[in-house]
């Protein structure tokens, strides 16, 4: 027989980590269609923003930081306000403290240094669509405690970590990902116009997970009873919630990319697509910051993979087989280490990188799901 | 304006654009990565012979856009198999595949389909990947050592085109501004050098460390596959509770040596199965489910040194003499006695059975080779096959089972034949399989045949004189032993490989200068400009501070509006050229 281990399982809190599964399920349906409307009245003060947009032609993104040292009157340390004013509206304010006299000096960045211009929101400045994006918002946030919930009591009910099949890793991953859109969020980054995507995302991969990958709460199958399912499962796990947030912003980095190069060329026509468009972030920000997520998961994707080989290594005498899971998880990491370079080689840059950063994610799910479901290895894991 | 004058103006500002570029990209190679092929001047190329063709390819295969189709191929040469299976994981597997794909076995067996990871292509881009590894990481290591000894590049001579730029005039003099300066920056660990009027500084070299660490932990991770595939190789055997195992090719069941590690390197050691412990849930839905397995083993190193004990469980294997010995299934060995008709013991012995479920409902055979006579007076062989249950169940449908994995109400079922095992044949033949071609079921009567169920301490008559008793049960454990000698490297170079990339991902190598120069009023024109990869947003930042900092020993002069971008900003059409700052920034890379 196998060597099989586990813990009996209280069906009572699995029952109820169902419930609160499909629960947040529904409270996403609600956040979902509130990032909707957000997107949707957003469009009205279309015009207006237009003209603007139009008048703010790419070659003046040079913008301006502007250090004003301003003198205080004794011995109290002044401070200082590094603004950096974007061209087409909206400010930042940097503030530092710095013990300056007096004196004004403008720093100019320009190029890749400047910051780039920025879409007005999903919202459009638009304060009805503001409030809806508000309360979608909240919404994501108790539903993201209901799932929390779910997923807690489910590994409870087995006694061991809650990604133990396909199904609690879908569950524990799109939760993991909502944590981080939501951490993001309030630690003041303004990247609401995420919301609408990853709801998409998380009902997708949540409703995939309830009716096709569904498995009974139970104990682990022999070779996942071990510390390393905690290390390189949640490893694994985060880089997915993590990937997929790069995925999204790369797709709509294209998206932008392909609309600013055709304003630049004066070829918009000003319909919703352009309007949306508009109200996306630049495609610099988006491209930068899809290069971040994946930068930052690349070392962590490679971590996992290398405790991946190790647990392989004490569980079943080789640290690497070539089972079909080792090696999407390979490809995968092969592709980004392509997107990587792509990014640093001059003539890779831009669309091709990006496209290179969607076929990563692509491997990345075939690895998570097409193999666990699709083709046997000795990884045993989707419980199907 | 006439044509010509257009045309001579263009062009001096051409020239001018040009000279501007070169100083700008000297200054701004952070990154000695190699440049990209357009850069690369092709005439040199044409017509130079065999030496000029190899150059040539040396060059393609070391640059990044070999690199990176290379990388793209080793993915998708990685797909087939993971679609088909493969010999190395599982030959059923391949069989079964070629037996439903008859047309394509020809054809896959020659492109290697059935074993990918070492057929010639998948080899050949891996090679390829990492000659052209070792071809940027030699020259790279060179240009970075001679980075860290050369001194940060000197200011350019317009720093108000460099990307981030600050100037304002004050009454404090030069020198008092460029120590100031100095001291900021060496504040924030910035590596300066002081030239002339300008003071020049860098920061971040950790990036290109990291860089490199990484692709040399990534060749230092091959060769340690390299090695264990070369000198690695492992054995897997069965040992009943009380039996011996010495590290030596005869005993192993099944042994996979490779071109270093043949019956001849294998270490002297052995060990002896003390014992082996399971427990399971007795209660609950996961009833039966084990909670642990432990083999107590006794193991010695050398032929005969002293015992040591130790255990193997699932994910803790146990370390002898640096090879591993993992602990991978377990099951039931009843102790079978087989008497001849004299009352002669013809078969003493603890008889593996193989499970079958998760209730360990096993699989038994039992093979007498010697002394038994049949009742016709001549030698003849016996077998048993059937079914052992170490909690056994006599199921009216499926017949006996067992129905839990503990030995609660162990029961041996079997039948029994006479005949030729077939052991002689020379055809290689499995413990495990009774192969009753030439053998004859043993019958009670005309119709019924022979059965029996035997518990502990219990015995059966046989049919042609003689019996077969159950004296006793034990449990048998398979082990693996392994033995990976690049596992250590492997696993420390990809520790390495991981602090690299992160310094390498992390880090922003940037450099800022300060060029201070007092005028013949008196007054000093501080200028700072900095310079960092594109994907640092921070350098805005950073310069800001500078200047911040700088303010207490070079206070901007309030009538100054501090608006001046330096001499030439105004009348110099390209300084505000975005295009310029991102050709100059791009070379780089
Ligand atoms: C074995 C396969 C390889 C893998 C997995 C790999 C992976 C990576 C990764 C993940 C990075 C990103 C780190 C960064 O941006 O600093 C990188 C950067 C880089 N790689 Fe590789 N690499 C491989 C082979 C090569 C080869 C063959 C070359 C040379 C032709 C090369 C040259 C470079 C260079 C120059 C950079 C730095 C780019 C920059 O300036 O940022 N790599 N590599």
């Amino acid at each position: 027989m196998n060597l099989a281990a586990a813990e009996s399982v209280n069906s009572n809190l699995a029952h109820i980590s169902n419930v609160l599964i499909y629960s947040s399920m529904a409270v996403y349906l609600f956040a979902f269609l509130a990032y909707t409307a957000e997107w949707t009245f957003g469009g009205r003060s279309r015009v207006a923003r237009q003209s603007a947009a139009l008048s703010a032609r790419p070659g003046e993104s040079v913008a301006t930081a502007v250090a004003e040292a301003e003198a205080a009157a004794s011995t109290a340390a002044p401070t200082v306000s590094v603004s950096v004013a974007k061209a087409g509206g909206g400010t930042t304010t940097l503030t530092r403290t710095v013990a300056a006299k007096a004196g004004k000096v403008d720093i100019v960045a320009k190029g890749d240094s400047a910051p780039p211009v920025e879409g007005a929101g999903a919202s459009g400045g638009d304060e009805q669509a503001d409030r809806l994006g508000r309360i979608a918002v909240s919404l994501t946030t108790l539903a993201a405690l209901l799932q929390l919930g779910g997923v807690v009591t489910r590994g409870m009910s087995a006694g061991r970590p809650p990604w133990g099949n396909l199904y609690e890793f879908t569950c524990a991953m799109t939760l993991v990902a909502v944590m981080v859109f939501l951490g993001l969020l309030y630690s003041g980054r303004d990247v609401r116009w995420l919301g609408l995507p990853l709801m998409l995302g998380v009902l997708t991969g949540l409703g995939v997970a309830v009716t096709v990958l569904y498995a009974a709460s139970e104990q682990l199958v022999p070779a996942l009873h071990s510390y390393w399912l905690w290390i390189h499962v949640s490893g694994a796990m985060i880089c997915g919630g993590a990937l997929y947030a790069g995925a999204i912003t790369a797709g709509m980095y294209v998206c932008k990319d392909f609309y600013e190069a055709a304003r630049a060329e004066g070829r918009t026509k000003g319909g919703r697509w352009s309007d949306i468009c508009e109200r996306m972030p630049s495609a610099a920000t988006l491209d930068k910051l899809s290069y971040r997520i994946n930068a930052i998961v690349f070392p962590l994707w490679t971590f996992t993979i290398v405790a991946g080989a190790i647990w392989a290594e004490s569980a079943w005498g080789h640290y690497w087989q070539w089972d079909p899971t080792e090696t999407w998880a390979f490809i995968t990491w092969v592709v980004y280490a392509c997107y990587l370079h792509a990014r640093a080689t001059a003539g890779w840059k831009g669309r091709k990188a990006a496209v290179l950063a969607l076929v990563a994610f692509s491997c990345y799910l075939i690895n998570a799901y097409g193999v666990s479901i699709f083709i046997n290895g000795v990884h045993s894991y989707a419980g199907l | 304006m006439t044509d010509d004058r257009e045309a001579a103006d263009a062009q001096a500002a051409d020239a001018r654009a040009a000279e501007e570029r070169d100083e700008l990209s000297a200054a701004g190679r952070l990154s000695s990565a190699p440049v990209a092929e357009q850069d690369q001047p092709e005439a040199e190329v044409v017509g130079i012979g065999v030496l000029g063709w190899l150059r040539w390819t040396w060059r393609q295969l070391t640059s990044m856009r070999v690199a990176l189709i290379l990388l793209f191929l080793l993915s998708l040469a990685a797909v087939p198999g993971s679609l088909i299976p493969q010999t190395a994981a599982s030959p059923s597997k391949v069989e079964a595949w070629q037996e439903k794909h008859k047309a394509w076995v020809s054809l896959f067996d020659k492109l290697g389909m059935f074993h990918v990871y070492s057929s010639f292509w998948f080899s050949a881009i891996y090679i390829l990947l990492f000659v052209s590894l070792v071809g940027c990481i030699i020259p790279r290591t060179w240009q970075f050592v001679g980075v860290l000894r050369a001194r940060p590049p000197a200011a350019p001579r317009h720093l108000v085109r460099l990307p981030v730029y600050a100037t304002w005039r004050s009454s404090a003099d030069a020198d008092t501004v460029l120590t100031a300066a100095h001291g900021a920056l060496r504040k924030r660990r910035f590596r300066t050098s002081a030239a002339g009027d300008a003071i020049s500084s860098e920061k971040g070299y950790l990036r290109e460390f990291g860089n490199l660490l990484f692709h040399i932990s990534l060749v230092a991770m091959l060769i340690a596959f390299a090695v264990t595939k070369l000198a690695g190789g492992q054995g897997t055997v069965i040992v009943v509770e009380g039996g011996t195992f010495s590290n030596n090719v005869t005993q192993y069941d099944d042994f996979e040596p490779s071109s270093l590690y043949t019956a001849d390197s294998l270490k002297a050691f052995g060990f002896t199965l003390d014992g082996f412990d399971a427990s399971f849930q007795t209660s609950g839905s996961a009833r039966g489910e084990a909670v642990n397995f432990d083999a107590r083993l006794s193991y010695w190193l050398g032929s005969d040194g002293k015992k040591t004990s130790g255990t193997a469980s699932v994910n803790h294997p146990l370390q002898v003499d640096g090879d591993n010995i993992y602990l991978t299934a377990h099951g039931f060995a009843p102790v079978i006695k087989v008497t001849n008709a004299k009352g002669e013991v013809i078969y003493d012995g603890a008889t593996p059975c193989l499970p079958q479920d998760a209730n360990v409902t096993s699989l038994c055979t039992i093979k007498v080779t010697d002394g038994y006579v049949g009742k016709d007076g001549k030698k003849t062989q016996l077998g048993f096959s059937g079914i052992f249950a170490p909690t056994a169940e006599v199921d009216p449908v499926l017949g006996p089972r067992s129905t839990f994995p503990a030995a609660n109400n162990p029961g041996l079922f079997i039948t029994g034949y006479q005949g030729d095992l077939g052991m002689d044949t020379g055809i290689a033949q499995s413990v495990y399989q009774l192969d009753t071609t030439a053998m004859k079921q043993l019958k009670l009567d005309k119709t019924n045949p022979w059965k029996a169920q035997l518990h502990p301490g219990q015995g059966m008559k046989l049919p042609d004189g003689g019996t077969i008793t159950m004296t006793g049960l034990k449990q048998w454990a398979n082990f693996t032993v392994a033995h990976n000698p690049g596992t250590g490297s492997a696993l420390v170079s990809s520790a390495l490989a991981i602090i690299g990339l992160i310094g390498s991902l992390f880090v922003q190598r940037r450099r800022i200068w300060v060029r201070a120069v007092t005028g013949a009023d008196g007054v000093t024109v501080v200028e700072l400009a900095g310079l960092a990869r594109s994907e640092s947003s921070r350098i805005a930042d950073e310069l800001a501070e500078v200047a911040l900092v700088l303010q207490d020993s070079a206070p901007a002069d309030r009538d100054g509006d501090g608006t001046d971008h330096g001499e030439d900003a105004d009348d110099d059409p390209s300084a505000e050229d975005p295009e310029l700052t991102a050709t100059s920034l791009s070379k780089e890379r």
